[in-house]
């Protein structure tokens, strides 16, 4: 009992710290990225008794400076909703790591371990909705702040955020369908299958699908194609109002909700922590080659595999930040209601007429 | 303008938008490329960034480029300025301030004993320059940043328009 305590707590510390960490780093990561693939150098100056490696500091710069600023609440603005909402939208996009597995299950000494800190057999459901719950802090921010320019931009938040739930909620579907698990423990343990040695993950098997739910995840982030809620350039959104460490709460959530939909398409796609021919007693290629591992490096290659498909996704979400330009308001919803949502029920449609006919 | 239809491949973005994220990606790779090997000292020659780090470089200017101005000398030192006050009359900043006085040399009509130029108001026309007779101010100095904490700061008086290296350079 105690055991198993100790264990959640040891895994949620890791889940939260992981999370939370990554998070930090994509904002390093942004500048850097984006300067590079702009042919800039990058923020460079933040440094630690004359140490600058790359900028690293940056981060811990801006959160200091985040928490020293003044909090102001305007004037008329609702004042418990106003300081209820950051929280709000962090706290939705940190417990919807729960449900993600990070590594395969094992025993040890008679006790089941779960790497994945609440093993619920309706994870995807969980995670959906906790997603959708998160929209509620940017329509209070935006509600909250007595301000015609941020109530526009929660208006914008949550019409896009709906639109594109559904979305991403029937594109999924076909995995559901074919998996017939809502657990993703079960998913990523289906993904561990092979055709001819090629690895069933869910991109071969789903591709129509991982564009749909990668294109509404990025419209859940609300990044740039998508940023329409925040568009901080021009014009401005939901957080407007805020300021100090209430603003970079919003800020992080964006970020967290990068690295979410990264842990998500890892899972649901690129197979979690499996790894091509590795088994539960090490590497069988097709080719013959066998090599045995002890289950604890099998464990742990499994969960740094994870950590390193969920990094992969987030440089590849952070590429298309900086690529693509922000859509027209209009374009979005067609995007959302006229093209996204009949090809993903079709998709429904053509995956169940396979699995009938197979 | 002359805009052509996008044809159905352009229309469906999908593919663009991979275009897009292939031109990106060519640079960050490449990029990231040349900042690596430079971390070892390798192909100095190709520059991965187009960033001038300014304070620390700062990229040659045209001799032309009007800059801070400052007050010709002549060989006693006193300024060449006869004080005639034609670079206050056209200044259209109205930033110039001049109190005449008798130059110690005969041959010498008028100096300036007071030149007061006022940079936070100075719109950088170069007017006084050109309409000077005696080519006794010049906008030559190159020095550019002229940030200060105060207006009064940000003033100029007949002794650092002599000496243009004067002001603390920060
Ligand atoms: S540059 Fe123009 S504005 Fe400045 S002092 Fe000369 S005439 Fe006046
Ligand atoms: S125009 Fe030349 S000479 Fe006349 S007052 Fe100005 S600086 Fe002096």
């Amino acid at each position: 009992m105690y055991f198993d305590i100790i264990i959640k707590i040891i895994l949620t510390g890791v889940v939260l710290g992981g999370a939370l960490n990554l998070a930090g780093l994509l904002t390093w990561v942004e500048r850097k990225q984006s300067a590079v693939m702009q042919d800039r150098i990058g923020a460079n100056r933040a440094s630690l008794f004359g140490l600058r490696i790359l900028g690293l500091f940056h981060p811990l710069a801006d959160m200091l400076k985040l928490i020293l600023k003044e909090d102001f609440t305007p004037r008329y603005a609702h004042k418990i909703l106003h300081a209820l909402a950051p929280f709000v939208s962090v706290f939705f996009a940190l417990i919807a790591f729960a449900a993600i597995p990070i590594g395969n299950d094992f025993a040890w000494r008679g006790h089941a371990i779960h790497l994945q800190v609440a093993h619920i057999n309706v994870g995807l459901l969980y995670i959906l909705s906790v997603m959708s719950m998160g929209v509620y802090g940017v329509v209070l921010a935006g509600f909250a702040s007595n301000n015609n320019y941020s109530f526009l931009g929660g208006l914008r938040a949550s019409s896009q955020m709906i639109s594109y739930e559904i979305t991403m909620g029937v594109s999924i579907m076909g995995i559901v369908m074919m998996d017939g698990s809502l657990n993703l423990q079960n998913i990523v343990q289906a993904q561990g299958q092979y055709w001819h040695h090629l690895p069933l993950w869910g991109i071969f098997l789903q591709p129509v699908s991982f564009f749909l739910f990668l294109t509404a995840a990025m419209a859940e982030t609300k990044r740039t194609p998508f940023d329409l809620p925040e568009g901080e350039s021009e014009i401005i959104g939901y957080f407007v109002e805020y300021s100090g460490m209430k603003f970079g709460m919003f800020f992080l959530t964006d970020f967290l909700e990068t690295v979410l939909a990264s842990a998500l398409l890892t899972t649901l796609f690129l197979g979690g922590w499996q790894i091509p021919y590795l088994f539960h007693d090490g590497f069988h290629f097709p080719w013959g080659t066998v090599w045995i591992m002890a289950q604890p490096w099998v464990i742990l290659l499994g969960v740094i595999a994870f950590s390193i498909k969920v990094i992969f996704f987030c440089w590849f979400l952070m590429m298309i930040r900086w690529t693509l330009p922000r859509f027209r308001y209009d374009q979005l919803m067609r995007l959302g209601w006229k093209i996204m949502l009949p090809i993903s029920l079709i998709n429904i449609l053509v995956t169940g007429l396979v699995m009938v006919l197979l | 303008m002359n805009r052509s239809e996008l044809t159905f491949i352009e229309r469906l973005y999908i593919f663009e938008a991979l275009k897009g994220i292939l031109l990106t990606s060519r640079h960050f790779f490449w990029n990231l490329f040349l900042h690596t090997t430079h971390l070892f000292g390798l192909l100095k020659n190709k520059s991965a960034a187009v960033t001038v780090q300014y304070p620390d470089e700062i990229r040659p200017y045209a001799p032309r480029l009007r800059t801070r101005h400052h007050l010709v000398p002549r060989a006693d030192g006193s300024p060449r300025c006869v004080a005639c006050m034609l670079c206050e009359t056209v200044c259209p900043a109205k930033c110039i301030y001049i109190i005449a006085g008798e130059h110690p040399d005969p041959n010498v009509e008028k100096v300036a004993k007071r030149f007061d130029l006022d940079l936070g108001k100075c719109v950088y026309c170069g007017f006084c320059v050109e309409v000077c007779p005696e080519d006794a101010i010049r906008m030559d100095t190159q020095i550019m940043n002229i940030a200060a904490y105060s207006r009064e700061e940000m003033l100029l008086d007949i002794n650092e328009l002599l000496r243009p290296g004067s002001r603390k350079q920060s």
